[in-house]
C-alpha cells in the first residue's frame, strides 16, 4: 500500500541550515548535508531543501551543496528557491536533485511550468503554493515568500499549474505556519480531493495528532513540517509509529 | 579485479542518481554510450526517469535497443529501464525491447483518491530472486511511476497500487526493478549490492 510521506524541510541560507537546530549528536548542526542524512536515516520520506538566499552569485553554492547531498543522502529531495529557468533546473537536475520547486517564477510566468515539465517530466516539477485565507472567507496565493498579495484563487492557480504539467502541490497554509495549531485542513482537502497530482500540505503542524488529522480529514498525501523536527519536540520514528497505531499506512524502518 | 560497472547513457534522466548511489556503496560505475565499454562490462545498469516512446526512439537511432537485447552478462533496468526492457508499452504505443514479454499499461482507478502516477514509497511482497537476498518481504521501496508492467511468469517482486503489480522481473540474465533503488534508502542499496553480486 503506497504510504502517506513525512518530509522534514530544511532552509538554506549561503550553503548553511538557518533556524536553529537542536540536535546534540551532529558535529555541525549548520551542515544540511548532516542534518539530511541523520533524517533520512530516521526515516523520513523525502527532504526538501528551500533556498532563502536564492540571489544570482549564491546559483554556484547552492549547486555545489546539492552535489554534496546527492552523494550522501539515499532517499528523494526537492530543492527549491529563486528557481526561474529551465537552466537553473537542468543545473540542479545534473547535480542530483530528484525534484525542484517553483513558486513567484511560475506564477509570474506559467509558461515555465510546462517548459520544466517537457524538458524534465512532471515528476520533478513540484508547484509551491504560499495560500493565506482572506476575511471574505477565499484563499489567495501570495508570492515573494508571502510578502505580495495576489487576486488569484488558490484552487485556481494549482488547478491551472496541474494542467501545465506539475506533478506535486506543496501547499503552504500562511494562516497556519509558524502556529503549531494544525494544518490547514479545508484548502488541503479541496485540492487533494479535486486534483490528479500529489498535495503536500505544509504549516502548522505541532502535535502527532495535526499530522494524523490532515491525512485523514485533509487527505493530504505528504506532511511537511520544519521546526518539531529541528527542535527535536517530535522525532520522525514517534510520529511513524504515532501514526501507525492511527491506522495511517507509514513506511516504518 | 575490480568490477566494471557501466551505466548506460541516453537521454533519460536520473543517470547521475544511480552514480551517486553506487559510489555510496563503495563502487565506481562509467556512464557512457559506447557499445565496446557496454559489451565487455561485468554488470550493465539500464536507468530512467522520462518517456517511453523518445527513450525508444532514441535508443534505435544508436542502434542500443539490438545491443541491450545481446548482452550476456547481468543487466538491471530501472523504471523506466525496466518498462522498455518489456514487449510493449501503453505510453504513446510504444513497441519497447520485447525481453520481458509483459505488457506496460496506463493505472487507470476506479477510486479518485489513487493519484496517477503513483508517488511514494510502497512494500514489495512475494520476493523471489537472489536480488531480495537479505531483504525482507514488505520492505518499503521509492516509486514514481504512471504506467505498470502486469503481473506475469517473470514477476520476481509484487507491488500493490490500483492492483497487484510487478515491482520487479527477471528472465535469463536481465533484471528489472519498478521502484528507484537508489532512492530506496538501505533497502534500495542493498539490492544494488545484490546485483552487483549476481
Amino acid at each position: 500500500m503506497l504510504c502517506k510521506r513525512i518530509l522534514p524541510c530544511l532552509d538554506i541560507k549561503d550553503g548553511r541550515t538557518v533556524k536553529g537546530t537542536n540536535f546534540v549528536n551532529l558535529r555541525d548542526a549548520g551542515d544540511p548535508v548532516e542534518l539530511g542524512a541523520l533524517y533520512a536515516k530516521e526515516g523520513a520520506d523525502e527532504l526538501v531543501f528551500l533556498d532563502i538566499t536564492a540571489t544570482n552569485e549564491k546559483r554556484q553554492t547552492l549547486r555545489e551543496l546539492v552535489n554534496r547531498i546527492a552523494h550522501h543522502i539515499n532517499i528523494p529531495f526537492t530543492v527549491g528557491g529563486g528557481i526561474s529557468s529551465v537552466e537553473d533546473v537542468h543545473a540542479l537536475l545534473q547535480n542530483g536533485a530528484d525534484k525542484i520547486s517553483v513558486n513567484t517564477a511560475a506564477f509570474k510566468n506559467p509558461q515555465l511550468i510546462s517548459d520544466l515539465a517537457s524538458e524534465f517530466g512532471s515528476q520533478c516539477v513540484v508547484l509551491a503554493i504560499d495560500t493565506r485565507q482572506e476575511e471574505d472567507g477565499q484563499w489567495y496565493v501570495y508570492l515573494n515568500g508571502g510578502r505580495v498579495k495576489t487576486d488569484k484563487l488558490c484552487f485556481d492557480w494549482a488547478r491551472q499549474a496541474v494542467q501545465l504539467g506539475a506533478g506535486e502541490i506543496l501547499l503552504t497554509s500562511m494562516n497556519h505556519d509558524g502556529t503549531r495549531q494544525g494544518f490547514a485542513i479545508d484548502i488541503t482537502r479541496q485540492l487533494a480531493e479535486n486534483l490528479p497530482v500529489p498535495v503536500i500540505a505544509s504549516g502548522g503542524g505541532g502535535t502527532m495528532a495535526h499530522f494524523t488529522e490532515v491525512f485523514t480529514k485533509g487527505k493530504a498525501d505528504a506532511a511537511l513540517a520544519a521546526s518539531i523536527f529541528h527542535f527535536k519536540e517530535i522525532s520522525i520514528p514517534e510520529l511513524k509509529g504515532y501514526l501507525q497505531q492511527h491506522q495511517i499506512p507509514v513506511r516504518t524502518i | 579485479m575490480t568490477m566494471n560497472v557501466v551505466i548506460l547513457k541516453y537521454n533519460a534522466g536520473n543517470i547521475q542518481s544511480v552514480l551517486y548511489a553506487l559510489e555510496r556503496i563503495g563502487r565506481q560505475a562509467v556512464v557512457t554510450d559506447d557499445e565496446e565499454q557496454i559489451r565487455t562490462a561485468d554488470k550493465v545498469i539500464f536507468p530512467g526517469v522520462g518517456e517511453a516512446n523518445s527513450a525508444m526512439r532514441y535508443l534505435k537511432e544508436r542502434q542500443l535497443d539490438k545491443l541491450i537485447k545481446e548482452l550476456k552478462q547481468p543487466v538491471l533496468g530501472i523504471c523506466l529501464g525496466m518498462q522498455l526492457m518489456c514487449e510493449h508499452s501503453e505510453e504513446n504505443d510504444t513497441q519497447c525491447l520485447g525481453i520481458f514479454p509483459e505488457k506496460v499499461r496506463l493505472f487507470t482507478p476506479q477510486d479518485a483518491s489513487l493519484k496517477v502516477p503513483q508517488i511514494g514509497w510502497n512494500n514489495i511482497f512475494n520476493l523471489k530472486s537472489p536480488l531480495f537476498k537479505d531483504v525482507p518481504e514488505n520492505s518499503f521501496c521509492y516509486f514514481v511511476h504512471g504506467y505498470y508492467a502486469a503481473l506475469g511468469n517473470d514477476t520476481i517482486a509484487t507491488a500493490d497500487y490500483v492492483q497487484p503489480y510487478s515491482a520487479a522481473l527477471h528472465r535469463d540474465n536481465f533484471y528489472g526493478v519498478q521502484f528507484h533503488p537508489e532512492k530506496s534508502a538501505t533497502v534500495g542499496e542493498k539490492i544494488i549490492q545484490n546485483f552487483l553480486e549476481l
